[in-house]
């Protein structure tokens, strides 16, 4: 049980910033889930906290102690690997067993962590086999066993679901999160699947180009996403954009309608509305009947996904999707006459990409 | 798709060469030692061979040879394989350097090492010149069988190490790094990490470079003979006298079967030492 924290962290390999300066704190117990596109750093950040990297810069704490001086088998973590790394030639026994071995703990606690682990992964039946004789699925479970059996204070996982199919990663997905949160360790878990990172974070770290764009819950990174790169990168389909010219007064011009905005004396701004947060009028909509104050929606492609229906139109010349009814009565070439729920619509200034609140 | 014959067709070159050059002439020397001028069986040669009175020291001195070189070769060169894995630059050239001796003969190469150790040689000059001995030593004398056994272990060393190392290098270089990291992160220091996912992940390397180099072992001769001459008797050395100084290709014979089950027993010996479990994967 211990906090981390990841003090002005930096990343350079030859001449590539792998990550800048990155500041972060994991407090104690927390699942913080860093998320984003492949690239962006992720597995660089996590490895220089198990030690398996050094930064050039900054400094890592784990509790009160200063850990990136330290060997990773000093730093009182477990990490679970992205291809999990359970050792082919030991039984999943030995591989459970091998930190346990390492720290010389007495065979009977051995066995009897083992036995706990196994159990709490599902995999008591399994522990006389090897690697070669396991599923996907099931070497994965090795791999977090092997990870809880030493009981450490920092649990460090990297993209441990990826490799598995759909509906595995989902069914592993609510598994972990209830083992985690009975363990009670600190947890950092890398992915770029942002279903996994909100159904299981207490907190979401997105990165971007090696830094850390926003860490916060998920409904906050969904509803108020800090800069334009989370609001397009969260969110199936992300949020919608459109070009808002100042009109004076706080209130801006999207596509010949005035909105109410930001009082900002930069000339234009970013208008955005998630898919799902628009009123659409008329008799194909769920709203009322068309105003002044509506905008005009060219409808190009529908998408009929069971749940609802999406939408793609332009506005403006710009992609714009909307999420509709499952019933409506749409066809591609219809327009849409729409209105965006006031009190879900974001601003983000155009230079600094951040959000305008 | 092609015929279900095709593959066997294109073995069969391959096939008919083995049997030509290696089967056929292995049946006529295992006819040589099992069977007399008048075609009946009989162990006669195998007696003759064995009470000679060469045979023990031959086959003694073969096994204490095989015996001191290969194990010290097979640590030897996972002490290097290791240093090389380990490099970031250099390492193909330090490669190439210590697999130098790989394209010498074991002949040259008894020569070679009879050249430093002669009476006249360089390290006799060499301790003279620093004033550790008055006179030139006689080193290679068939009263001094010990240092001629250290001589021929040192060539056989220097000579025939860089094949097992290439091997295991070879080996090393396919353990994938994760399982490394892995062991790294449980707590593995150095030590640990090499005996237990190097050496385990590097059985079948382990075992190829072992029977090769535990075969070549057995049929050392060259070296022995430059510098050894006869004071030093090797199983191979028995098999040249037999056949050309004594004309006896029968008793030959015997000794090369000797030379063959002892090759068979070994590797049978180091594939069940190092087999892996049922299941487990390397
Ligand atoms: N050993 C390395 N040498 C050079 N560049 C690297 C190395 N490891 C990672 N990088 C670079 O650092 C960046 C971040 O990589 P990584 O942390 O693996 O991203 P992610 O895990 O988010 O996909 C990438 O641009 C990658 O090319
Ligand atoms: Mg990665």
């Amino acid at each position: 049980m211990a906090e981390i924290k990841i003090k002005q962290v930096a990343k350079q390999y030859g001449n590539t910033h792998a990550l800048h300066s990155i500041d972060m704190t994991v407090a104690d117990e927390e699942f913080l889930v860093l998320l984003g596109a492949s690239g962006c750093g992720k597995t660089t950040l996590l490895r220089i906290v198990a030690g398996l990297e050094t930064a050039t810069t900054g400094e890592v704490w784990i509790g009160d102690k200063r850990v990136d001086q330290l060997a990773p088998k000093d730093r009182g973590i477990a990490m679970v690997f992205q291809n999990y790394a359970v050792f082919p030639h030991l039984t999943v026994f030995e591989n459970i067993a091998f930190g346990l071995r390492m720290s010389k703990v007495d065979q009977a606690e051995i066995d009897r962590r083992v036995e706990k682990t196994a159990t709490l992964m599902h995999i008591e039946g399994l522990l006389k086999r090897y690697s070669g004789q396991l599923s996907g699925g099931q070497r994965q479970r090795v791999a977090v066993a092997r990870a809880l059996a030493t009981e450490p204070e920092v649990l460090l996982m990297d993209e441990p679901l990826s490799n598995l199919d759909a509906l595995l990663r989902m069914e592993m997905r609510a598994e972990l999160k209830s083992v985690l949160a009975e363990s009670k360790t600190t947890t950092i878990y890398v992915t770029h699947d942002q279903v996994e990172a909100m159904s299981m974070a207490d907190r979401i770290a997105i990165m971007n180009g090696g830094k850390i764009v926003q860490a916060s819950s998920a409904v906050e990174v969904y509803r108020n996403p800090a800069a334009h790169f989370v609001a397009s990168f969260i969110g199936n389909p992300p949020m919608n954009f459109l070009s808002a010219e100042n009109a004076g007064d706080g209130w801006w011009n999207v596509n010949g309608v005035k909105i109410k905005g930001p009082n900002s004396s930069s000339k234009t701004l970013k208008f955005a509305i998630r898919p799902e947060d628009i009123v659409v009028h008329g008799p194909s909509g769920n709203g009322s009947a068309a105003n002044d104050d509506s905008l005009s929606a060219g409808v190009r492609i529908l998408e009929p996904l069971g749940s609802h229906l999406l939408a793609s139109c332009k506005v403006d010349d710009q992609l714009f999707r909307i999420v509709l009814d499952s019933d409506a009565k749409v066809s591609p070439g219809d327009t849409l006459q729409w209105s965006p729920q006031p009190d879900r619509v974001r601003w983000f200034d155009p230079e600094s990409e951040l959000a305008i609140n | 798709m092609y015929p279900k014959s095709l593959p066997y067709l294109l073995l069969l070159p391959a096939a008919v060469f083995l049997c030509l050059f290696f089967l056929y002439p292995f049946g006529l020397v295992a006819w040589q030692a099992f069977v007399n001028d008048s075609g009946q069986f009989t162990s006669d040669f195998f007696v003759e061979m064995s009470s000679h009175w060469k045979f023990n020291t031959a086959f003694t001195n073969t096994l204490l040879l095989a015996l001191a070189v290969v194990p010290f070769q097979i640590c030897l060169a996972l002490y290097m394989a290791t240093l090389v894995n380990g490099m970031k630059r250099g390492r193909d050239l330090i490669l190439y350097v210590w697999t130098i001796p790989l394209g010498i003969s074991d002949l040259a190469a008894g020569i070679i090492w009879l050249a430093i150790f002669d009476q006249t040689g360089f390290l006799n000059s060499a301790m003279q010149g620093l004033g550790f001995i008055d006179q030139p030593m006689s080193l290679l004398g068939y009263q001094s069988k010990g240092t001629i056994f250290l001589a021929i272990l040192v060539a056989e060393v220097w000579r025939a190490t860089a094949i097992v190392l290439v091997i295991l290098v070879a080996g090393m270089g396919l353990i994938p790094k994760e399982y490394y990291e892995a062991a790294e992160v449980f707590g593995a220091g150095r030590w640990k990490r090499f005996t237990k996912i190097t050496l385990p992940m590097l059985k079948p390397s382990l075992q190829t470079a072992m029977i090769l180099r535990i075969i070549m072992a057995f049929e050392v001769f060259a070296v022995v003979v430059a510098l050894g001459g006869t004071n030093l008797p090797v199983l191979m050395g028995e098999i040249y006298t037999w056949q050309f100084d004594l004309q006896d290709a029968n008793v030959a014979a015997a000794y090369a079967m000797v030379i063959l089950a002892i090759s068979i027993a070994c590797t049978l010996l180091i594939m069940w030492g190092l087999r892996t479990p049922k299941g487990a994967r390397v």
